[in-house]
């Protein structure tokens, strides 16, 4: 298939996970939507990488497996992050058991 | 490569020694120790000495510029440790775990300062973001520090997600994820890097507060313990702008022409934000969070430049800037109302406290003989040799604004009534290291050379 449809299927998903974040008020929600960005960039660096493999493969048979690669870092760091996030998340819940970001406003003082 | 490691050990020591070590001195002593022993490794790094032998494959390297900036961090980190240490025990009963964050937060900056691939780039960025979300939150109890946290978190990801679209499209577009200069074929540029580093740059300028992505910066320092506040706007934020200036430099050089104007525009907003809302606020740490994205504005314009000076300028602009907040942080962080009126007649009961935050105040609204002042300078220098004339002018009428905010402290301190100081606890080393971390400031002021010369010789 056309590699273009690769890019359009994942900017939509990007741009789905940005317009979630923007205005949803759900902490998670959001959060959903930003691992939405982030799986939205793995499926694109995938699509690149058989991209490059395409292209390159008669001279150089290791062509953009380091995309795949990176794939995987994505993949570790969104689990860090989840982990640190949900935890803020649930300490934010237990004080004020809600997990509205509406409560952000207060800090604008 | 030295600094790295011993960091990654040292917080992972750091993080076990909660489990036997119950006494907060010795486990600030070990700290210090372990920061000590992370000093010598950015020495010797800076001495072209390797003490381990490891193939990164060509992803991690340094350059006497990284481990410069490197041995500033570190420093910074060492004079933050001395001063503000002991305050870390108010925040929570977690006192080892948080020396361990901030030690793996080094190891981030130690990785935004070498990399030499997009993936290390994003990988330091991400070391680095992910303990500060905890220490943002660290008081568990304290809604404000929740809300900060959950903000910064968001912020945060969300600012990743914009890094990760772009570094897709510029390896969609280049094949690589190496920094390599990218040179376009027949002079025409694949929209795809455009694209791409549009977002990286956008992504970076979430990460550093630059404007109009900053809105999230006075929130969460001010709803942040302060102690970890100090960290955050210091040596966090410097190793954003390594970061963002080696990628600009290494890989997107040649492309000049496609981001040059909005690097202008974002300078020059960043700079008239800052400063223009510094100027209306009545919380000390509320200024220094919009003082920190004023300052912000001058560091980008090293991204700007991009030459000799603005290397030098960047590197003495992160220690003047880093020790000058330090130092003002660390008084604040001991002060019961941290308010510009919780200053009144500070001067006449703690005289030399009082003294050295003049100096600190000083270097940041960029007064001559002071490391702020060479430091502006330099980046107003390398911004006028890059070719533009107009962003240097406006920046320095942008100080010129900031020298009132800086100078309300001043005058509060010096020219109000009040008693202020009369309950400050401090210690006698407290107030060496702080006289120490003036005498820095001034040195640098006048003999700018003593750190820049490690660039070349």
């Amino acid at each position: 298939m056309d590699i273009r449809y690769y890019i359009f299927l994942s900017i939509a998903l990007f741009v789905t996970g940005i317009i979630g974040v923007l205005t949803r008020r759900n902490a998670i929600v959001i959060f959903m939507c930003i691992e939405l960005m982030l799986n939205a960039v793995n499926l694109l660096l995938v699509a690149f990488s058989k991209m490059h493999y395409k292209a390159l493969a008669a001279t150089n048979p290791t062509a953009g497996t380091d995309g795949q690669l990176f794939v995987f870092f994505i993949m570790v760091v969104a689990a860090a992050e989840v982990s640190v996030g949900l935890a803020i998340i649930v300490m934010l819940y237990r004080n004020t058991r809600s997990v509205d970001i509406n409560f952000l406003n207060r800090l604008k003082h | 490569m030295n600094a790295l490691l011993f960091s990654a050990i040292s917080g992972v020591l750091m993080m076990f020694s909660g489990i036997s070590v119950k006494r907060n001195a010795t486990v600030r002593g070990l700290a210090i120790v372990l920061l000590l022993v992370v000093l010598a490794g950015t020495i010797l790094d800076l001495q072209g000495v390797r003490l381990l032998h490891i193939n990164t494959e060509g992803m991690l390297g340094f350059s006497r510029f990284s481990s410069l900036f490197m041995l500033v961090a570190v420093v910074s980190t060492l004079a933050y440790f001395l001063l503000s240490a002991r305050d870390m025990e108010a925040v929570g009963n977690h006192y080892s775990e948080y020396f361990a964050l901030i030690f793996f937060i080094l190891t981030g900056v130690a990785m935004t300062a070498g990399f030499q691939s997009l993936l290390i780039l994003f990988l330091g960025i991400e070391v680095l973001s992910i303990p500060l979300y905890i220490l943002a939150g660290a008081e568990k109890n304290n809604l404000k520090s929740n809300e900060a946290a959950l903000k910064y978190f968001l912020m945060g990801s969300f600012s990743t997600g914009l890094l990760l679209m772009g570094i897709a499209l510029v390896y969609g577009a280049t094949g690589t994820f190496a920094t390599v200069p990218f040179t376009p074929a027949d002079g025409k540029v694949p929209v795809l890097l455009t694209t791409g580093m549009m977002m990286l740059l956008f992504g970076l300028s979430f990460k550093v507060s630059a404007a109009p992505f900053h809105f999230w910066t006075p929130d969460v320092y001010d709803g942040s313990p302060t102690v970890f506040t100090s960290f955050m706007a210091t040596v966090v934020k410097a190793a954003g702008f390594i970061a963002f200036m080696r990628l600009f430099n290494d890989a997107f050089s040649n492309i000049a022409p496609q981001w040059k104007l909005l690097v202008a525009v974002i300078v020059a907003v960043t700079l008239f934000v800052g400063n223009i809302t510094a100027v209306f606020q009545q919380s000390v740490k509320r200024m220094l969070a919009y003082s920190s994205i004023a300052q912000a504005g001058f560091m980008m314009m090293a991204v700007y430049a991009l030459n000799s000076d603005a290397q030098d300028g960047l590197i003495l602009y992160a220690a003047a800037y880093s020790f000058a907040t330090i130092g003002i942080f660390a008084v604040l962080i001991r002060m019961k109302d941290q308010s510009f009126e919780g200053f009144n007649g500070f001067a006449r009961q703690q005289p030399l406290l009082a003294a050295t935050l003049v100096v600190f105040l000083l270097s940041l609204a960029g007064i001559p003989l002071t490391a702020g002042f060479l430091s502006k300078l330099y980046m107003l220098r390398a911004t006028m040799q890059a070719g533009s004339l107009a962003l240097p002018l406006f920046a320095v009428l942008m100080a010129a604004i900031s020298v009132y905010y800086y100078f309300r402290l001043l005058q509060a301190m010096y020219f109000r009534e009040g008693n202020s100081g009369a309950t400050l606890q401090v210690t006698g080393g407290f107030k060496v290291t702080l006289v120490l971390l003036a005498a820095a400031t001034i040195l640098l002021g006048v003999f700018p050379e003593l750190l820049t010369q490690w660039l070349y010789f």
